[in-house]
């Protein structure tokens, strides 16, 4: 009987003349000259890098789509009484159906086609000429496709995260036309000034005041969070708020839609390296070591004043700390990446349980208290905090790294950061209330009082998230 | 002693709960209740398919109180549940013989 050692050891012997034989190939065909076969060799080489930074690239596509559905749909679909679930979910689902249509029409060439330094041009309408071939200025190895429907996952989350603000209480078809013009008036023209070619505020691409946005934390969080402030103005406050209360229907479903969130953001912080190597791993890491802090931040704050700290105010934590990293991974030290989060854990905290009630607006979900206010103060400490050993990104003539943040003694950066959120902070501002009067004189923006009462999955959609039978 | 059960809108539930409370009523019991009266229910569609939905979610209130505060309590609720809609609701009065606190055996009025 042959024994399993046998075995193990025939299989090595085959696998040593498979790779034996494998290796002595090229020299049999040998007549390739040295220059010839360093040449293939360093396209072999930058194949394997292609495909290696491909890979991983399509594998942050998918998790950022996933931080939206079903991470943000859950998310939200939990904080919304049971009458709304699904009227809520559906807004983030149909986002992913919308903003994909549009960006391959119009948004991709509006965000990322050469134009000046506000927006792009439509040299790329209807995603003309991207292809295989990699697009240099944005990311050099990979095809410009995967940078295309990258950045599409990212024009996907971003109105969604507004949806919290106005959530229960906005017509389903004043939803679908604010977003389909949000999408082009703010957030094409945002994304173009920060990442895009020429744009005013790129960093790595000459822009006027380089403004450190690393995953989009101006295009992404600032302006989708001054929008929901603006959106939760306007509308006006949810019936019978904040007289009545308005609990959660469901913390569990908000659980499971947070921890999706937090694994779907290595895809959205870490993928934004646009490649495979280092880079990457220090965008995860920051992002990781945010997320946690926060999460301590947040509940430890809550902890310390309610007597109790709350899974509701853990989940929200880690949001809150995965967004103000989101500017600064891919910049920041993981020691630098734990005092970001911490500091966003307890300022979030205290925006959103003491200085809404104060203010008194309904932003039903917090959109504003996390996303508007994380994001900002992650932007400005994204201008503190940034080291050169990290990513040099600002170097000299000589290719030298030069200081990149405040406490590296390049003071000027925090001056370009608040360049860039100002400017992320007045186009969505005026941009949305715009906007909102479009959609309120044409097609109206609230449901009527009987519908809001009613639920809006019953009066938007006819149907009901927890559908009621009569067992047998 | 009489029990007030009143079944109305959900969506008035919080405000008949506060002047209930106001008027001095200790305590109340709540059901989330499915029923009809002459309220036409709704349609809900799944797939294409139409599914006639004519019981609607309502909330049942029961309480029982002393005899003073009943009239105070029936107006509380005419005025706050009502909307002079279909689908407001009923209220129903039946007298109560006895009640009895089970922690210490207090009886009648003392045990509500």
């Amino acid at each position: 009987m042959f024994t399993r050692k046998f075995w193990i050891k025939a299989g090595l012997l085959a696998l040593f003349l498979a790779v034996a034989g494998h290796a002595a190939l090229p020299q049999t065909t040998g007549s390739d000259s040295q220059s010839e076969r360093i040449a293939k060799l360093e396209q072999a080489v930058a194949e394997a890098k292609g495909s290696a930074d491909n890979s991983w690239m399509l594998m942050s596509s998918a998790l950022v789509l996933m931080m939206t559905g079903p991470g943000l749909a859950l998310f939200y679909g939990g904080l919304v009484r049971k009458k709304n679930v699904l009227a809520t979910m559906m807004q983030s689902f149909a986002l992913m159906a919308l903003v994909t249509v549009l960006w391959a029409l119009i948004g991709y060439s509006l965000s990322f086609g050469s134009g000046n330094s506000f927006i792009g041009s439509l040299s790329h309408l209807f995603l003309r000429g991207v292809g295989a071939q990699p697009d240099a200025a944005y990311a050099a190895t990979i095809p410009q496709q995967t940078f295309m429907v990258y950045q599409l996952m990212f024009a996907i989350i971003t109105p969604a995260l507004i949806t919290g603000a106005f959530a229960e209480r906005m017509k389903f078809s004043a939803m679908v036309l604010f977003m389909i013009l949000w999408s082009v008036v703010i957030y094409d023209p945002m994304a173009h000034m920060v990442w895009g070619k020429g744009g005013l505020l790129n960093a790595a691409l000459g822009g006027r005041f380089p403004t450190l946005d690393f995953a989009g934390g101006t295009v992404v969080h600032v302006t989708s969070g001054v929008s929901a402030l603006v959106c939760a103005l306007y509308l006006g406050k949810r019936l019978g708020y904040p007289q009545e209360s308005m609990p959660p229907h469901s913390v569990v479903l908000s659980f499971i839609g947070a921890c999706l969130l937090w694994v779907g953001w290595f895809g959205f912080n870490a993928g934004s390296a646009l490649s495979a190597g280092s880079l990457a791993t220090s965008a995860f890491v920051a992002t990781h070591f945010a997320a946690a802090a926060a999460v301590v931040g947040w509940a430890g704050a809550e902890w310390l004043r309610n007597g109790k700290p709350s899974a509701l105010g853990a989940i929200s934590g880690a949001v809150a700390g995965l967004v103000a990293i989101t500017p600064a991974a891919g910049f920041v030290s993981p020691m630098s990446a734990l005092c970001i989060g911490l500091i966003a854990g307890v300022f979030c905290y205290w925006m959103v349980s003491r200085v809404k009630a104060r203010l008194g607006y309904d932003d039903s979900l917090d959109a504003f208290g996390v996303h508007g206010v994380g994001g900002t103060i992650g932007a400005l400490l994204t201008g503190v905090f940034a080291a050169s050993a990290v990513n040099p990104i600002f170097k000299d003539a000589q290719g030298n790294p030069l200081a990149s943040g405040f406490l590296e003694g390049n003071y000027g950066q925090l001056l370009n950061q608040f360049v860039g959120v100002a400017i992320a902070w007045g186009l969505a501002a005026v941009g949305t209330v715009v906007i909102l009067k479009v959609v309120d004189l044409t097609v109206g923006l609230r449901v009527s009082s009987d519908h809001e009462i009613q639920g809006l999955d019953l009066s938007q959609h006819g149907e009901e998230g927890y559908y009621w039978e009569v067992s047998a | 002693m009489t029990k007030v059960e009143a079944v109305i809108q959900p969506s008035r539930f919080e405000a008949v709960k506060e002047v209930l409370a106001e008027l001095g009523v200790e305590g109340m019991t709540i059901s989330d209740v499915r029923g009809h009266g002459r309220q036409k229910g709704h349609t809900e569609i799944y797939r294409g398919r139409e599914y006639s939905v004519d019981l609607v979610p309502k909330i049942k209130v029961e309480m029982v109180l002393p005899d003073n505060l009943v009239d105070a309590a029936v107006d509380a609720i005419l005025q706050t549940a009502g909307s002079g809609k279909i689908g407001d609701g009923k209220i129903f009065l039946y007298r109560v013989e006895e009640a009895i606190r089970i922690r210490n055996q207090e009886r009648g009025v003392a045990a509500l």
